[in-house]
């Protein structure tokens, strides 16, 4: 995924560009007052495509929201899972026709449709490969990014800055302490 | 570092470098042994382990694919990865997260403390309590335990305080930080935890112990380790007077090759140890080597686990801190009134992301799914980890369907949870459910069955040679030069976490074995 360092990388222009190449893009803008908005050099990303065309990204997409909804999370976090299922799709020519093929079988309009509709329409391809395939992926992209991080709280390694000793892995107050014949002193105190 | 001859006959060949490998490594080094230790994974180092988890994962992990078949969750659930195991220098140790309990004295007399329990092949162990205990006490002090020796115990987490307030208001009394083999204080050349949280992505500090950088290294320093990385061991060999003679292995370009032999220690995890067996079939031993009995592979335990999450109105961040500090222990008794045999541990446990929901929650999506890992913050969580059935038809075989990278049939895991491993397991989610209610807990999720991460009994202990692989020492009953060294011995599960009975039994096979070459037998 590239988020594109120019406002000027419109939707209008990405899309010219994918009808030259015969592929898609994904385009978005992060919300203002997202933590990373601050962090990155513009709030403008996009997805370049290798084997999915624009619809069928937004198909995906859809899809990929209605197997883990979280409304409040950028669809940046999203976009990575559709990345990532693209480059699967490109790997061969079997993946590449399952993966259009799956897509297909959401059909016309299911992005349009509302939640309930789409939950409806995914829970007759549970049990098949299309559907597992696009669940699994979600599970391991969705939820191993700095975005998604971000969003529900997980602050990730803590090495570099020297662990939760002394940042927090005790600081729960609203239950009583442990006496330290179940537990230990503190190592540094 | 030492390089051995390939017809050397002289040296101990073990395969597998983890808890039973290692330490057998650094314990016959110590005693003038020659080792060559064969490790099918790479060699990482606190330096090199990463910190993401799925980079974590994939750089420490057994990924080899299994075929699996029976009713456990885990053949719809995991269908790719029904055991979760290491595959680096190191084994398990470097992604365990350090809990050293001791078996009790009625789990190593099960047939005996339960009964004949139909539908189960309960055995007792060939082993007197006093002489294990002995051993737990050596093996205490080898890996830093704490709350033993004068160890500290470990501080308290938030996920401990939650799991101490409501277990002790359901009445529970022994709750506490847990026994781990984690430094709670700088010792043994080691430094103290600094309550990461990151105890499975392999330990930055090296706090938690684990033969990557404890034993193996001291066996190398005693200039009789010859330590062959990416070496895959594909077979046993044998003489013709039935003692086993050597190893044929890939090396790390894949090429095929024949290490001789004196002794054989197989530590490989108690999959691969029985993959190792059968495919070590020969006119003299036609259903895999040591196998007269039919009975490797079978018994395969891997503990009754589950998952219980609460979920909170109020923050836990049950991600900072040591993974399994705390524990209750109150259930870990023989009491038949609560409808099955046996007892287990209730153990703090949190996943991080992206493992909370591939392991925690395998069927899920759509909002039910997504409003759990909405709470993350203010989730509390528990591991609970039982005693579970023996069973004949439980086993590891060599794959139909699937071959490794060599053409050689990967295990297959046959699992069907016996009537006493549901109960239990609806028992204990039950208490696990009522410890988070006790303390407000808006709601509670329930895993189903884990991917294993205890492998135990392919090649279990036995008096009677037709019942069991190997004898009280894990010395295989029809191979005299031929040992087991890890979690594949124990006769039964029992509810402790298996590292500390792997590490003891090692440390006792090691002496067994200086002991009889000392006086010519070996």
């Amino acid at each position: 995924m590239k988020i594109l360092a120019t406002q000027t990388d419109s939707p209008e222009s990405a899309d010219r560009r994918s009808f030259v190449r015969g592929v898609g893009v994904l385009t978005g803008v992060i919300a203002l007052g997202h933590p990373l908005a601050a962090l990155l050099p513009s709030r403008a990303w996009a997805v370049e495509l290798r084997v999915l065309s624009s619809a069928e990204a937004a198909a995906l997409l859809a899809m990929i929201r209605t197997i883990a909804p979280h409304d409040t999370l950028d669809d940046a976090a999203y976009a990575l899972v559709v990345n990532a299922i693209d480059g699967d799709a490109a790997a061969s020519t079997a993946a590449r026709n399952d993966f259009k093929a799956g897509i297909a079988s959401l059909g016309d309009g299911f992005a349009r449709m509302p939640e309930s509709a789409r939950v409806q329409h995914l829970k007759q391809l549970e049990a098949g490969a299309f559907f597992q395939s696009v669940r699994l992926k979600t599970l391991l992209v969705l939820y191993s990014n700095p975005i998604a991080w971000a969003h529900f709280g997980f602050e990730g390694e803590a090495f570099s800055k020297g662990g939760y000793l002394l940042r927090g892995f005790n600081d729960l107050k609203w239950l009583p302490d442990v006496p330290l014949a179940d537990s230990g002193p503190m190592p540094l105190g | 570092m030492p390089r051995y001859e390939l017809n050397d006959t002289d040296v101990v060949v073990i395969v597998g470098s983890g808890a039973g490998g290692g330490t057998m490594a650094n314990e016959l080094t110590r005693r003038g042994l020659k080792v060559v230790m064969f490790e099918a994974g790479k060699r990482q180092s606190p330096a090199t382990f990463s910190q993401n988890p799925g980079e974590a994962f994939a750089q420490l992990t057994w990924l080899e694919p299994r075929s699996q078949s029976g009713t456990w969750d885990p053949v719809k659930t995991s269908p790719t990865l029904p055991a979760w195991h290491c595959r680096t220098v190191g084994g398990t140790t470097v992604h365990w997260t350090a809990a050293t309990p001791r078996l009790q004295p009625y789990e190593i007399r099960a047939r005996t403390t339960y009964g004949e329990i139909p539908g189960a092949s309960l055995a007792d162990w060939p082993i007197d309590y006093a002489e294990l205990k002995r051993w737990y006490q050596v093996a205490e002090k080898r890996l830093g335990v704490t709350r033993r020796n004068g160890n500290p115990g470990m501080p308290a987490s938030n996920n401990f305080k939650v799991m101490h307030a409501g277990a002790r208001r359901l009445g529970y009394k022994r709750v506490h930080t847990n026994y781990l083999a984690i430094n709670s204080r700088p010792r043994d050349g080691r430094g103290l935890c600094i309550q990461q949280g990151f105890c499975v992505q392999g330990c930055k500090t090296a706090a938690k112990w684990s033969t990557l950088y404890t034993e193996i290294p001291r066996a190398e320093a005693s200039g009789r380790l010859d330590l062959r990385t990416e070496c895959f061991v594909t077979r046993i060999e044998h003489d013709d007077a039935g003692r086993a003679t050597g190893v044929v292995y890939r090396d790390a370009a894949g090429a095929e090759q024949r290490q001789r032999a004196r002794i054989v220690c197989v530590a490989g995890n108690a999959i691969e140890t029985a993959r190792l067996l059968l495919l070590s079939e020969s006119g003299r031993f036609a259903h895999g080597l040591a196998n007269g009995s039919g009975q490797v592979g079978r018994n395969y335990c891997h503990h009754v686990l589950s998952f219980v999450f609460g979920i909170f109105d109020q923050p836990v961040s049950f991600w900072r801190g040591a993974v399994l500090a705390g524990v209750v222990e109150d259930e870990n008794i023989h009491d038949p009134r609560r409808g099955f045999a046996g007892g287990y541990h209730l153990e703090l446990a949190m996943l991080d992301l992206p493992t909370l929901p591939l392991i925690g929650m395998p069927y899920g999506w759509g909002r039910d799914f997504a409003s759990v890992i909405d709470n993350y913050r203010n989730m509390a969580g528990m591991l609970v980890n039982g005693e579970d059935m023996p069973r004949s038809d439980n086993r590891i075989t060599l794959s139909t369907t699937l071959k490794d990278a060599y053409g050689l049939p990967v295990a297959h895991i046959h699992c069907d949870p016996h009537a006493n491993d549901v109960a239990m397991r609806a028992h204990a989610t039950g208490q696990g459910r009522k410890i988070y209610e006790a303390v407000g807990a808006k709601r509670t999720v329930v895993s189903p069955v884990t991917p294993a991460t205890h492998q135990m009994g392919t090649a279990r202990m036995s008096h009677d040679p037709q019942l069991g692989v190997t004898n009280a020492y894990g010395r295989a009953h029809e191979v005299p030069n031929l040992f087991v060294s890890d979690g594949s011995v124990q006769t039964t599960a029992g509810a402790a976490n298996p590292t500390l009975t792997i590490v003891a039994l090692a440390l006792r096979q090691a002496e067994h074995i200086g002991r009889e070459v000392a006086g010519g037998r070996l």
